[in-house]
Formats: structure tokens, sequence, C-alpha cells
């Protein structure tokens, strides 16, 4: 038994910390939403070897797994850093898979890649579907214009998940870059038609574990930022005095804030689980991811106001950060299928898994 | 990351299967069975915890020196779940090897190791906590148990105990009295040895929300206790309680897979509704429930990869308890919308887990007391004011009249100038 992180995940992390440190990322989140402009932070995570983290050591990557890869995410979440990775790491990793002639530029980042991935069939739902452009239906995957696809403005390489999980390699797709709330998180609407698509050499199961590797991807990239807004929330805690004493002494407060840590740890445990399944249980990949997604969610929507509250009125203002994570949780509540996507699907494997 | 045994651990599991197979069928069943004799079913488990210690599966973590295995808490577990595996029971006093013997090799005499700790071992005498009573949980240093020291150095003591699993059948108790009043109640305190026959103590049970008595109150009138009943020291009982109180938190820690509450379970008679089976409401809820108690299986495996690697558990380890308790709260709930009036019918499974949940919320430990220890120990965020620090014990009492009687008034002259605004 040990989950006890290893030197190599230990130094991987701090490198990570380090190398985003350098960057005034949290400011630049501020003023992308006053219009300026995101520093670009995709050469540094070239230099950092994170565009090739998923991608094998033959094919010039790091062969590196998907924990590894959740602990970079995290790094990026804690300190709102709008670095690419959401979306080239799950296309990375298919792109290794099956083998494709350009995915020695993909490891080194010198063409980035996207994912316009598909939630694969459910328990009651047997099609493979894209997020809509609006609305509670989902739309069936392989269409012509995908909505919502994370990290694809400025992307070289789509690899598309459609029909029956097959997926394709799709260059030249026309982006329509949006923005909605969280100015540090890229999106756009990409439109397929008219682009060379290549087909992958890779499976539906393949394509069903891009997605979840997705789901812990951004279920860990939230914990990120529940960190932050628990360190932030408590430090105001102990130096905020009301009638006499420090807020964080009252048990009105304190609980909340354990609150926000004990989601933060059921969370990082399901990582672990997550982490565990993709490299020992692929059985369990789905069950796992989604419910790490699912509670990263809780906990990131929790923590967010919990930090606004806590700071009381002045929380609450355009000057300070606390919003700026909460337009975070937001956003990446309702993206990539949504938390509500990821519970229910744990409801349904759960009840899939039992003997008959 | 890696889920699997060391070597060592392998060979100590297959050892302890080994014994497991070898001595199945002389292990009674895991409840009484209906309508059997208590008394005869209380011999037989006694009996099997005996077998049990000669196989080297008690006192796992207990010194070889006093008849233990010297393991650590991993191989504990390896037990736990081999015992489990096995569909046995394990051993019946839990609370006496699993707190009190510990608390007595830490802090006992010779004569009292060397009398107390075999018997209980092997489960020839039954031990129960005496700890709690009605006016003391939470805030456990505020005990009124008296204890008056004799002349002849014996000791005369009264008060009333509760919430003490086990006291109808156990032969001793280890309870924490007050020994001197006119201290501040921390200071004051000792821990006796309570022959659970002396004259003047009465074992009444406790019925529960269920009809169940799980528990007991015990009083205590003008019972005699021998110089040599004390453990730890008179005047030292706070600190040998605490040592109980850290190895209740390990014995609910390594045994929390026990408790049965798992997701899949819980899924279970939802999936065998077909219009539930496909409701959103119910399956958000039950996702809900089914992600936190997979997560408590993951933060099993870090509190023990923390305790292999000798380090202390970190605060999941902690918080598992209340995730555990609201997790199953919640799924419980849910199973009584999903079948009805039905899952509340007296004796059947659900009926029985909806009745104990709302206790379990306060048991070792409650949930407030839980939150505001984390809050301060892990979270660094500080404690609350009070008004018991460095006062008498004897004086306490008419100090919190005193405030019970200013909060009564603070409404009206509260300085925020806000209220009623």
């Amino acid at each position: 038994m040990n989950l006890a992180l290893s030197d190599e995940q230990e130094l991987l992390r701090e490198a990570a910390r380090g190398t985003l440190s350098r960057v005034a990322t949290v400011e630049a989140a501020r003023a992308a939403l006053e219009g300026g402009a995101l520093p670009d932070l995709w050469p540094a995570a070239c230099e950092a070897g994170w565009s090739g983290l998923l991608v094998s050591e033959e094919n010039g990557g790091a062969g590196l797994g998907a924990f590894d890869a959740m602990l970079v995410l995290g790094e990026c979440g804690r300190v709102l850093a709008g670095v690419p990775l959401l979306g080239h790491l799950p296309a990375s990793w298919l792109l290794d898979r099956g083998g494709w002639d350009g995915v020695e530029a993909v490891a080194s980042g010198e063409r980035r890649a996207a994912f316009v991935g598909a939630m694969p069939p459910g328990d009651l739902d047997p099609g493979w579907t894209w997020d809509a452009p609006e609305g509670k239906a989902r739309v069936p995957a392989g269409g012509d214009r995908a909505a919502w696809v994370v990290d694809a403005p400025g992307a070289d390489v789509f690899v598309v998940v459609g029909a029956g999980g097959a997926v394709s390699v799709v260059e030249g797709a026309q982006v329509e870059a949006v923005t909605r709330y969280d100015a540090t998180r890229s999106l756009g609407h990409v439109t397929l038609a008219g682009a060379t698509a290549t087909p992958l050499d890779v499976s539906p199961d393949d394509a069903a574990a891009a997605w979840h590797l997705a789901q812990a991807l951004i279920a860990a990239e939230s914990l990120g930022t529940v960190e932050t807004c628990l360190d932030l929330a408590v430090a105001y805690a102990k130096e905020r005095y009301t009638f006499g004493r420090a807020i964080g002494s009252y048990q009105a407060i304190k609980h909340q804030l354990v609150e926000v840590l004990r989601l933060l740890e059921n969370g990082r445990s399901l990582l672990y689980y997550a982490g565990w399944a993709g490299e020992s249980k692929p059985d369990e990949l789905a069950l796992a991811a989604s419910a790490a997604r699912s509670v990263a969610g809780r906990a990131l929507d929790y923590a967010t106001r919990v930090n606004i509250s806590v700071h009381g009125g002045i929380g609450a203002t355009w000057e300070h950060d606390a919003p700026l994570y909460f337009r975070r949780a937001q956003l990446s509540r309702r993206l990539l299928g949504g938390t509500g996507a990821a519970t229910d699907r744990v409801a349904g494997e759960v009840m899939a898994a039992l003997p008959a | 990351m890696d889920l699997n045994d060391t070597p060592e651990q392998a060979a100590f599991r297959a050892r302890v299967r080994a014994w497991l197979d070898e001595h199945r069928d002389e292990a009674p069943p895991a409840r009484l069975p209906e309508g059997g004799d208590e008394a005869d079913y209380l011999a037989a488990r006694r009996a099997w915890q005996g077998k049990l210690a000669e196989g080297g599966l008690a006192g796992v973590v207990w010194p070889k020196d006093v008849g233990g295995q010297g393991l650590g808490p991993i191989e504990q577990v390896i037990v736990n779940q081999e015992i489990s595996r096995a569909g046995v029971p394990g051993i019946l006093d839990v609370i006496g090897v699993g707190m009190l013997g510990p608390t007595i090799i830490a802090h006992g005499t010779e004569e009292q190791k060397a009398r107390y700790l075999g018997p209980m071992l092997h489960g020839d005498e039954v031990w129960c906590q005496l700890f709690s009573e009605p006016a003391a949980g939470s805030d456990l240093a505020g005990v009124q148990a008296r204890a008056r020291a004799e002349d002849d150095g014996s000791w005369t003591l009264n008060g009333q105990k509760v919430w003490t699993t086990n006291a109808q059948f156990a032969s001793f108790g280890l309870l924490l009295a007050r020994t001197d009043p006119d201290v501040p109640k921390h200071k004051g305190l000792t821990m006796f040895v309570v022959p659970m026959d002396a004259p003047g103590v009465t074992v009444r049970g406790l019925r529960q929300i269920s009809g169940e008595a799980e528990f007991n109150e015990v009083f205590f009138d003008d019972v005699r206790l021998d110089a040599d009943a004390v453990v730890g020291g008179v005047g030292n009982g706070w600190a040998t309680a605490l040592t109980t109180l850290m190895f209740e938190r390990l014995t609910i820690g390594l045994g929390s897979e026990g408790l049965g509450y798992r997701a899949d379970r819980f899924a279970a008679p939802i999936a065998a509704d077909p219009a539930a089976r496909r409701d959103p409401d119910v399956r958000k809820r039950l996702g809900e429930v089914a992600a936190d108690l997979l997560a408590l299986r993951f933060t099993g495996y870090r509190t023990l990869t923390a305790l292999q690697g000798g380090q202390i558990p970190g605060p999941e380890s902690a918080l598992a308890k209340v995730t555990t308790v609201n997790a199953a709260i919640a799924a419980t709930d849910l199973i009584a919308d999903v079948i009805g009036p039905d899952a509340l019918e007296d004796g059947g499974e659900w009926a029985y887990a909806i009745s104990f949940l709302p206790g379990l919320k306060s048991a070792g430990g409650t949930e407030e007391i839980l939150r505001n220890t984390v809050g301060e120990r892990v979270l660094g965020l500080p404690s609350e004011p009070r008004l018991d620090k460095g006062v008498p014990f004897s004086e306490l009492r008419a100090k919190e009249r005193e405030a019970g009687t200013r909060a009564a008034v603070a409404t009206r002259d509260d300085d925020s100038g806000r209220v009623g605004a």
C-alpha cells in the first residue's frame, strides 16, 4: 500500500508551481476581464515538458500518467493560469495511442492540439453526444459544428470524437473564439465542415478513456482553485476581527472552512482513485473520474462562495480576487458535459456494476 | 501508486488467512440468531475471541511482553480485512482490546498489567468505558462522578455514566472521576478500574430510536474502590483519558470499513426499481452519495499510506467520519423516498439504519467538536473564548449560571447596533 507521491511527482509539482509563479496570472485574469490580453503560457508549458506529458517516450514525450497530468493541472488551477492543457492533453494522448504521424510536433508543443470530446454512452443513453450550443438536450456527436470546445482558439490540430466513438484528426477547422464570464478560459465553437479529417486508429474505448481523462483533469484543476480559496479565506479569518476576536474563532465561520477542507480532501482522494484506475483498473476509470469531477465541482462551487462570504462585502467587489475564482467556478462546472452529467454517470456506473 | 501489500504484508496476510481457513468452522455467527439465547451467544463470542488471541489475531498492536503481536496498524487492518473476508465475527471486546487495554499498557502499574491484560485479550473478562456523563460529553473534562479519598487510602465513588456499551456483561470498567473539585476541571480528575460486580453499581439498558438498547447508563452509589484501582496516578486522569481517546480514534479509523456503508449497498434497492433507476433526481442524489463513499475508500488508503510511513494521518482521516455519517443519512433518506413507507417497517434493514444514524452523528465525538478540532489543529484557526479556563471546578457551575442569566438579556443591549434594525 503506497499512495504517497513519488520523488519525481513531488518534483513535477514543485517545478510547475515555480514555472507558473513567474507570471502574475491572477492579476492577468482581472486585466483580461477589462479586455487585456492574457499572457501566453504555452512556450513555458512546452519548455517544462507539459505538452508531451502524456505522449510516450518513443514519440518524443515524457510518457507520464494521468495522475502526473492532474498534478500539473492542479497547479494551474491554483493560480487561474490559462495554460491550454485541458484541451491539449487528452488530444495528445489519443494521437500517441493512434500512432499519428505528426505526434512528435504535438509532444514538443510546436503544434498545439485540442480535444473535441464526446460523452460516451451511459446506462440510459446509447449514443455518443457533444455539448449543445445552448439548452439542456445534448447533441449527437459527429456534426459539422462543435460548441464550447475548450482551448480551441489557436489550436493547430483537433482530435474529434464522432458518432460511435470514431476518432478523427481534423486540420484547418474554423474556430469562432468565445469568452464567457471567466476570461482566463479559452473556448471556441469549431466548424468542422470543409476541414481535412483523417481517421485515427484508436478504439471507442480509447475515445471514452480520453473523455474520462478530461473529466479527471478538470477535477484536478478545480481542486487547485479550491486550495487557493481555502488558503485565502483562512488567512482572512485569522486577521479580521469582529466583537473583539478573529472571525475564524466563531464556529459559524470555522465550520464552513472545515467543510471546504472536507470537500477538498474527498476530491483529492478521488483523484488518487482516478489516477490508480487509469493505471491499473481501466474498468473503473469512468466511475472514478466521474466521481472526482462530481465532488470537485461541488467543492469548487462551495469554496468560491465561502471565500466571498468570509471576506464579507469586500469579497464581492470588482477589486477583490475572490470573484475571479468564483467566475472560474461558474463556467468550469458547465463545461465538458457539466458536473451534473458526471454525477449522473456515477449513479449509472454504480448501478450497472451491481451483480445481476 | 500501489495498492498491493509489501512482501512482508503479503506473507502476514497469507498466515492470517490460513489460520482463519483452518478455524472458520469454530466461529459463532456474526449476530445473535433469531430466537437464540443471548447468554449462550455471548459465551460463544468470548470463546471465539480467546481462539483469535491464541492465533495472534487479537491484540495485534499490543506489545509482545503483554501478550500482543507487537505489530503495527497496517497489520491490524490486514487482520480486520481477512476476518471480514472470512465472514466470521471479530473479537467481542473491541473497546477493551482496542482502547482500554492500550491505556493500561501506557499508564498502568506492573501489577495492573499482569492482572487485567491477559483475561481482557482472551475475552475472559470484558471491559467497558465509563467516561461520558449526562452533563459531560463533548466537554468530557466536566465529569461530575466523584471519588472521595478515605483515610485508609481507598475511595468512595458516586455518580452516573451514560452511553456505556457492553456494561450489561462487562467485568470491569475504566472510569474517569473527579477527585479534586477545587482545582481547574482538567486537573482534578483520576482514572479508576471499577469491578462491575461491586456493591453499589447498577446497570440499566438505554433504549434508542430503534427501540433496541445498544448502550447503558450506569449508576454508582457509595461504591468502594481499593487504592490500587487508580490508573495513571491521582490527578492525572485527563492525560490518561486522552490516551484512550487517541486509541478510540484509531480503532474507529481502522475499523470504519466495517460500518458497511458502501455505495453498492445503497444502490441495490434503487437499481431494483425501474422507475427510480431512470429518475434524474434519484440519480443525482445517488451519484452524490456514491461519490462521497467512494472517496472514503481512497481516504482509507491515504491513511494507511501515512501510518505505514510512520506519519500521523492528515485531516482527511479525521473528517472521514463526518462524510460517512452524512452520506449514509442522505442515502437512507433517498432509499425511503424510493421504497416508500415499507422502508420504515420495524425490524427492517433500512428502518434500523434510519434510526441508528442520527445518534451516530454524535458518537465518538460530535460532528461540531470534530469540526472545531480540525479547524483549530489543521487550519490553525483560533479557538473560541472559554469561561472555564483556570477556574476551579467547584466555582464553575455558579459561573455558568451567571453566564446564562447574562445571555438571556444580551439581545437588548447588543453592541453591534444592528439587531432588530
